[in-house]
């Protein structure tokens, strides 16, 4: 049977901007989807605001629309393109929402339109707790018990059916407020004592605690012929308690037998088909009880997930491409296993390797957060290895992490610190791995560890397996082959052994390859070799055998980005897969180098070959000599990841392998301060004053000199890590002490601080003679928010044409004065009609996908051949891929107008009191994910970045306005703006008497310090968490960043009103409130807009 | 902590044939091991695996790479004891850890004085008999390791080869035996009664049996004709087992007896290669055969894939497309069933004349997934239709109804039974 004939045109629904839990993956699936979709002939509409995205390219769908995925603007895409279905499986919980939406609000049968992928009630079925017990009770399976109380009498005798401990849940409270876990009976009395208080119909809920039990996940398959395959199993290496998009898991699941995995099994299929996935893939997470295997049915995603994308990457079963494939109404067994050719897709994949995953935290970006690990996800991203053992691949893993410490250590621990790690060791957080293993290196037993943890004795064995082998390195007298390779089976990697034994990291090395032990490289090939193979995607082991095939052409190497983490995200994962993409169209052969799962770069048939693998030096100079052995290397680009392979590139080098383009030396007078500085002399570019520290007395001395405030920041920092503006000599002072590890060779970079300086990011090409300016962007927020934080517009709105002018040539000398050879990144501040140069970069930037977007231009691309040797000349002419003349400085008035907007994820974090941790923006990064709002002016499409970004605008009701002194008098047209246009005004104190003697009235509301009225008005705090307020303002004050403001941006955060922190945005704001009023959105496909560019260029 | 290091008390070698050598360390008994090497791919079930007779004289690759992680237990043998002749894995469990785990697949080993190794690339090994084929290995440990490699391989190819080995009847029971669905969570008396050939049965077969409220009449690899109508069956069943089918003339021609009787036959793996030889196909020697627990299979009547348990180096040689006429006229027209997606090789075959219908694979997993529990309740319907209808029912009838939804729920239900 094969795929249905009736569907010509199908909308598919992304996932939106980069929010933890709900990343990169699914810009994976979505680019799978789309391509499906396009091979099988039909028309394909997309929505996702996300422009870093591959699927948002214009070559991927017939209509792409970069606009905010709500249901109003669905319908009015529905309403336009009129697709026969709508695909909203493979765009996260967004789509999921979304679609139901749809169905909701009658869109979906006013337009005729069919949901694919899953049908509604199996969306409800298995989204809806109290319905999914049901669903798990019928199929023969158990939930966790729980009981409803309304009394302690009834609590108590809830109590002996249940058993201590047990999870107290108040029924309709408001953020799961009045929550806890009993572990006895004082316990219970206190919480559901108090929750039967809090909870508005005197109602809790009582559940047996499944903390501690051992965690499952298995990722299925179904098509429409009732076909069902387990794709993947998992294992969390942490027990329950802690989300599984924060615990390490491994694949496949190592602690079943073939009974206990059959009964998983047998459970998932019979869910799977109660629920009704009857098209595509769901997962369904598992717990057992260690001690008796009992089962309990946790939840199921009834849609490709997180999960599924590592499950693709483990297997090599391309899950989401599938799903769209059954969703089209193909059967698993008319579809072709990509990687066997020969065999059909309706199987299991056998795994002859482990894969482990490990999350990667941002919590240094928020010291108020409390770092405990608990069922709310709170990572950024994550790394996954695979290995021949689960030592080896839980070492490449954490070494992927490319964080400080990550890497497993062996320093003697005392017997004195035992007890401390084990007891800090029982609650989840990042440092559990490491308190575990040095717990264990202590003398700590794995009994006492697994009472204490409950992570599994066979996961304690093998930590204590590498502990043992440590050792056995540390006491070796020499480092033979044999204890070599030993070490290198188990996964250390050359630095761990180095440290083991004294030795620098290069020395070990030098041995190693001496005494011929290098790794070999495997193959995922979903069968365990029991059929051949045809996609080369490979991992290293040290085992015997290489199946690293030969090679006709010298390959080009890309290294990608890692994992995810804030600062560096999906943005240059974007750059690799395009780069890869434009160099195998040029006839060239490529390999791409990565550890992310989430990421398009690492499908297996992105790149000629892929390597999955950590990017440190000696993971890529492996590969790089795995390549050079079966045909060469023609060179490696570093510039299209991040900082993660351009901190490789000096290294790479001096091991005598090729840079494409950008050469090691330009890309460090770009880096290096001193000799950044010498360029922009030559070039007559000035940067802010600044100098260098190394103690209070030399910071203070520079501050003098430059005048406060000053931006004071480590040097060598990637997101603008511990960056911070300083107003004054008692906060440089705090810095300073607080600053850890200042060290001659780590100094303090002190700068002039440009107050209300217009920031302008400018993204650009160069190949040694001409240069192409991709785009100037032009901040919304005044200097001093990090630029990855800050909302920006393309082309700027407020610049001259002198202005742009000075910008392009400034770019130009920078370019030229560096060396670049591809593309560079430069930010500028323009103050007081000086442009100064802030930094740049050689790379791929953050907004490149961006500035591509919003031109139609790829400039990745362009970057990845002009590393090659070809000309912009060649670019604009015979490859066609720049337009033939002009450039994005010289952009036309009629141009549609892109703003990008970040997202922010304040929300996932609490401090340890429980609170909410402040949504202020500063110089340090905390983004993790960004949208574009395009449209022909600016008003609207700042309104639509808003909306996208998950804060919609109100156009009506109140706004409540409370401003820092420096801001009072630029707040008051605006404000009388937003009378004018029918909004109450509200205020507190200062801003209150100001607006009043300027003849705007306003409503004063009472200080959080002045609590309730007499007659219970309530405070600025308490309106805003009743939502009664639909937009604040609220500037901080210099240097103070705790107080009323604090509080209010708190209860902002918490209920999602949208908050502004800088008049210049607001300003923004009222221009957006002010067009929404006036006219309906239009939603404009970026081919129109592309095309519309073109016209307006050709006229 | 020399464990993790290769000394030479505990050095070990597998030979191939071919002479490829792979080193490694012993795992298990010391000595020599000698047998026919082939991969198994399951990720589970290395206790079931071990002790699944159809892998008598063989030594098992297992390509999963950590095997004994949850130890050996009372519960999950097969059979009586372990059959592969030697056992090759990359890593070994240094500790088991499962709530049901009784001692270490390390300390089974011993015990049973099955000689492994552990510590080589088994994918290496896999990808070495896939191209190459399934052939005869060594497996030499302790000072067995020491000796001349010419030597070692001179012995490896002395041994006899799997193919014309006749092993059913060395693995089969002795003496006669019953399974009653009483002692399986079955209530009330027994629907059924079948006589069960042992060739080398699973434990679970009969189980599934006897689940379903079927009294099985276990009886020797020799029995006659006769010795099954003594225990008076409702229908045959004949299990899988190890060796070359075409050895199996005893068997074949006791099958054509029961069939000639129209009494109700159904076979797995062995059973299925018997019921083709007596229908009169042939039988032939697949390159590296079919051992995993994740191969796909089609039931030809439904459309329907099962992921399927496997364990076969020998298939039957039927026409897979269309009707066939036995070459044995008398049984008359015949059907393969169930085909594997993954190489078109016969997986199933249907009489559609005489109630006899067999499969490849194995419906009563252990190791593997339960897909296919749905055949027992075929032959169930089968026995239960001969007996209303003497002598009009075939294999066709029953076989047309779709497969029971029910069925995963049920074994949901029965396994939740055994784990308590």
């Amino acid at each position: 049977m094969p795929k249905r004939t009736d569907l010509k045109s199908v909308l598919v629904i992304g996932s939106g901007p980069i929010v933890i839990g709900q990343a990169a993956e699914f810009d994976y699936s979505g680019t799978q989807a789309l391509r499906v979709l396009k091979e099988e002939g039909l028309r394909v509409i997309l929505v996702n605001s996300n422009p870093a995205t591959i699927m948002t390219d214009p070559e991927f769908a017939d209509a792409t629309y970069v606009e905010p995925i709500t249901p109003e603007i669905v319908e009015k895409i529905i309403a336009k393109e009129r697709p026969d279905a709508v695909l909203p499986t493979l765009g996260g919980q967004t789509a999921l929402n979304t679609a139901i939406a749809l169905d909701k609000n009658g869109v979906l049968e006013k337009y005729n339109v069919e949901l694919i992928g899953a049908n509604i009630e199996a969306i409800e079925l298995g989204e809806d707790r109290e319905k999914f017990k049901g669903v798990v009770e019928r199929c023969g399976a158990e939930s966790a018990k729980s009981i409803i109380v309304h009394s302690m009498d009834e609590a108590f005798k809830a109590a002996e059916e249940l058993g201590y401990p047990m999870v107290v849940r108040p029924s309709f409270t408001m953020g799961g407020l009045g929550s806890g876990m009993a572990y006895n009976a004082e316990d219970l009395r206190r919480i559901a004592g108090a929750g039967i208080q809090y909870s508005p119909t005197s109602e809790v809920l009582l559940e047996e605690s499944i903390l501690g039990w051992k965690e499952y996940e298995l990722e299925m398959m179904r098509d429409k012929n009732d076909n069902v395959v387990v794709v993947c199993s998992i294992e969390n290496f942490d027990p329950v308690g802690v989300h599984t998009g924060d615990s390490i898991t491994v694949a496949p699941a190592l602690t079943l037998t073939d009974r206990e995995y059959q009964r998983l099994r047998d459970i998932s299929i019979a869910v799977i088909r109660e629920v009704g996935v009857d098209t595509g893939g769901c997962n369904i997470q598992f717990a057992i009880e260690p001690d008796t295997g009992r089962v309990i049915v946790i939840e199921m995603n009834p849609r490709v997930s997180r999960s599924s994308a590592l499950a693709s990457k483990a297997t090599g079963f391309a899950i989401a491409k599938i799903a769209t494939k059954l969703s089209l109404g193909y059967t698993l067994d008319e579809i072709p296993n990509d990687i066997t050719q020969k065999t059909p897709a309706s199987f299991e994949p056998t795994l002859d390797y482990v894969v482990v995953k490990v999350p990667r935290f941002a919590f240094e970006k928020f010291p108020a957060a409390d770092p405990t690990l608990t069922t709310t996800m709170k990572s950024v991203g994550e790394a996954m290895a695979l290995g021949r053992n689960f030592t080896e691949a839980l070492q490449k893993a954490l070494r992927s992490l490319e964080q400080k410490d990550s890497q497993l250590t062996f320093e003697p621990v005392n017997d004195f610190e035992v007890p401390e790690l084990v007891e800090k060791a029982k609650t989840g957080t990042t440092e559990r791995l490491s308190q575990v293993q040095r717990a264990l290196l202590g003398g700590a037993t794995v009994e006492q560890l697994y009472e204490a943890t409950g992570i599994d004795p066979w996961f304690l064995d093998q930590l204590q397996l590498i502990n043992e082998i440590a050792a056995e390195i540390r006491n070796a007298p020499t480092l033979t082959e044999e204890i070599l390779r030993l070490a290198k089976r188990h996964g250390f990697s050359d630095e761990q052994i180095g440290k083991l034994t004294n030795m620098p990291e290069a020395v070990v090395r030098g041995v190693r390859h001496a005494l011929g032990i290098r790794p070999v490289f495997k193959t995922v090939d979903t069968c365990a070799a029991e059929f051949a193979a045809y996609t080369p995607y490979h991992y290293s082991s040290y085992d015997e055998e290489d199946e690293v095939e030969l090679h006709a052409k010298p390959s080009v190497i890309i290294l990608g980005s890692g994992p995810n983490r804030i600062g560096q995200g999906i943005e240059f994962d974007y750059s690799c897969v395009h780069a890869t993409m434009a160099l195998r169209e040029a006839g060239y052969e490529t390999v791409m180098i990565n550890c992310n799962p989430e990421t398009v770069s690492t499908d297996y048939d992105i790149s000629n070959r892929l390597y999955f693998e950590p990017l440190t030096l000696e993971d890529v100079l492996e590969v790089i000599a795995a390549e050079e052995r079966t045909g060469g290397v023609m060179g490696v680009f570093v510039q299209l990841g991040g900082q993660t392979p351009l901190k490789l590139a000096q290294a790479l080098a001096d091991a005598g392998i090729p840079i494409l383009g950008t050469s090691p030396e330009a890309i460090d007078l770009a880096e290096h301060r001193g000799a950044f500085q010498r360029v922009l002399d030559t070039a007559g570019l000035v940067a802010p004053k600044n100098g260098t520290a190394v103690s209070f007395e030399e910071a203070k001395k520079i501050a003098d000199e430059i005048g406060y405030p000053v931006l004071v920041r480590p040097s060598y920092v990637l997101g603008g890590r511990g960056m911070e503006i300083v107003y004054d000599e008692p906060n440089l002072s705090r810095y300073i002490a607080n600053a850890t590890e200042i060290t001659p060779d780590h100094p303090v970079l002190v700068d002039r601080f440009l107050e209300d300086a217009i920031e302008i990011d400018v993204d650009a090409l160069y190949d040694g003679k001409d240069m192409y300016l991709g785009g100037i962007m032009e901040h919304i927020e005044e200097a001093g928010i990090h630029s990855g934080d800050s909302a920006c517009v393309l082309p700027p709105i407020t610049l001259g044409t002198s202005v742009i002018e000075r910008v392009r040539e400034a770019t130009f000398a920078i370019a030229q004065g560096v060396g670049v050879r591809g593309l560079i990144n430069i930010q500028f501040a323009l103050a007081s009609d000086v442009l100064y140069v802030i930094e740049a970069n050689p790379r791929a930037s953050r907004t490149v996908p961006f500035v591509s977007k919003a031109t139609g231009v790829q400039l990745a691309k362009a970057a990845a051949l002009i590393g090659t040797g070809v000309t912009i000349h060649q670019l604009r002419t015979a490859h066609k891929m720049l337009p033939e003349t002009g450039d994005g400085s010289t952009l036309p008035m009629d141009a549609p107008v892109a703003v990008k907007e970040a997202v922010l994820p304040f929300n996932r974090f609490r401090t340890p009191e429980g609170t909410v941790v402040d949504s202020l923006l500063g110089p340090e990064m905390r983004s993790t994910g960004e949208v574009m709002g395009i449209d022909k002016y600016f008003d609207t499409a700042f309104a639509k970045s808003q909306a996208a970004a998950n804060s919609a605008l109100p156009t009506s009701g109140k706004v409540f306005v409370s401003v820092a002194n420096r801001d009072k008098r630029s707040i008051i047209m605006p404000v009388k703006l937003l009378v004018d246009l029918g909004f109450e005004i509200l205020s507190t104190g200062g801003t209150a008497e100001v607006l009043r003697r300027n003849g705007i009235q306003s409503t004063t509301v009472r200080k959080v310090a002045e609590g309730r009225g007499p007659n219970g008005e309530g405070t600025v705090v308490d309106l805003i968490t009743e939502g009664a307020i639909g937009l604040i303002l609220n500037t901080p004050s210099g240097g103070q960043a705790r107080g009323d403001g604090y509080e209010i941006r708190a209860a902002a955060t918490s209920v999602g009103t949208p908050v502004i922190t800088t008049v210049s945005e607001f300003g923004a704001a009222i221009q957006a409130i002010e067009a929404m009023r006036q006219y309906e959105w239009d939603v404009t496909s970026l081919q129109e807009h592309a095309l519309k560019l073109k016209a307006a260029v050709d006229a | 902590m020399t464990d993790h290091q290769t000394t030479s008390s505990n050095a070990a070698l597998l030979i191939l044939e071919d002479g490829r050598t792979f080193r490694g360390r012993s795992y298990g008994a010391q000595g020599t091991a000698l047998g026919e090497a082939v991969f198994a791919t399951g990720m589970t079930g290395y206790q079931e695996t071990i002790t699944d007779p159809s892998y008598a004289r063989q030594l098992v690759v297992q390509t999963a790479p950590h095997i004994g992680n949850t130890g050996v237990n009372d519960e999950d043998a097969e059979s009586r004891k372990i059959w592969v002749a030697g056992y090759v894995v990359r890593d070994a469990a240094r500790r088991p850890s499962n709530w049901r785990s009784e001692r270490s697949l390390d300390e089974e080993l011993i015990e049973q004085g099955i000689i492994g190794i552990q510590g080589v690339d088994t994918r290496a090994i896999t990808r070495h008999l896939r191209e190459r084929g399934a052939m005869k290995a060594g497996i030499f440990s302790g000072q067995e390791a020491a000796r001349p490699v010419p030597e070692l391989l001179a012995e490896v190819n002395g041994q006899a080869s799997m193919e014309g080995a006749r092993l059913a009847e060395e693995v089969s029971i002795d003496a006669a035996y019953v399974v009653e669905p009483a002692d399986h969570g079955w209530e009330g008396e027994p629907r059924f009664s079948i006589a069960a050939l042992d060739l080398g049965i699973k434990s679970m077969t009969p189980q599934r049996f006897a689940e379903r409220g079927v009294r099985v009449h276990v009886l020797p690899a020799t029995a006659t004709l006769a010795d099954i109508q003594a225990v008076n069956p409702d229908g045959v069943f004949m299990s899988n087992g190890p060796g070359d089918p075409a050895t199996a003339d005893t068997q074949v021609g006791m099958l054509r007896d029961v069939l000639d009787a129209r009494m109700p036959f159904f076979g797995i793996c062995f059973g299925n290669q018997i019921l083709g030889r007596a229908l009169g196909f042939g039988t032939y020697k697949l390159r590296y055969g079919h051992r995993g627990i994740n191969q796909p299979v089609m039931d030809r009547r439904t459309g329907k894939v099962e992921i399927t348990s496997q364990n076969h180096g020998f298939a039957v040689d039927a026409p897979i497309d269309g009707v066939t006429r036995a070459p044995e006229e008398r049984f008359g027209r015949v059907e393969v069933s169930h085909v594997s997606l993954n190489d078109d090789v016969v997986e199933g075959l249907a009489c559609l004349d005489i109630p006899a219908f067999s499969v490849q694979y194995h419906p009563e997993a252990a190791a593997g997934p339960h897909d296919s529990a749905y055949l027992f309740d075929r032959f169930i319907d089968l026995m239960a239709a001969e007996k209303q209808n003497p002598g009009t029912t075939d294999a066709a009838d029953v076989s047309k109804a779709p497969i029971a939804d029910t069925d995963t729920t049920v074994a949901v239900a029965s396994d939740a039974k055994e784990e308590n």
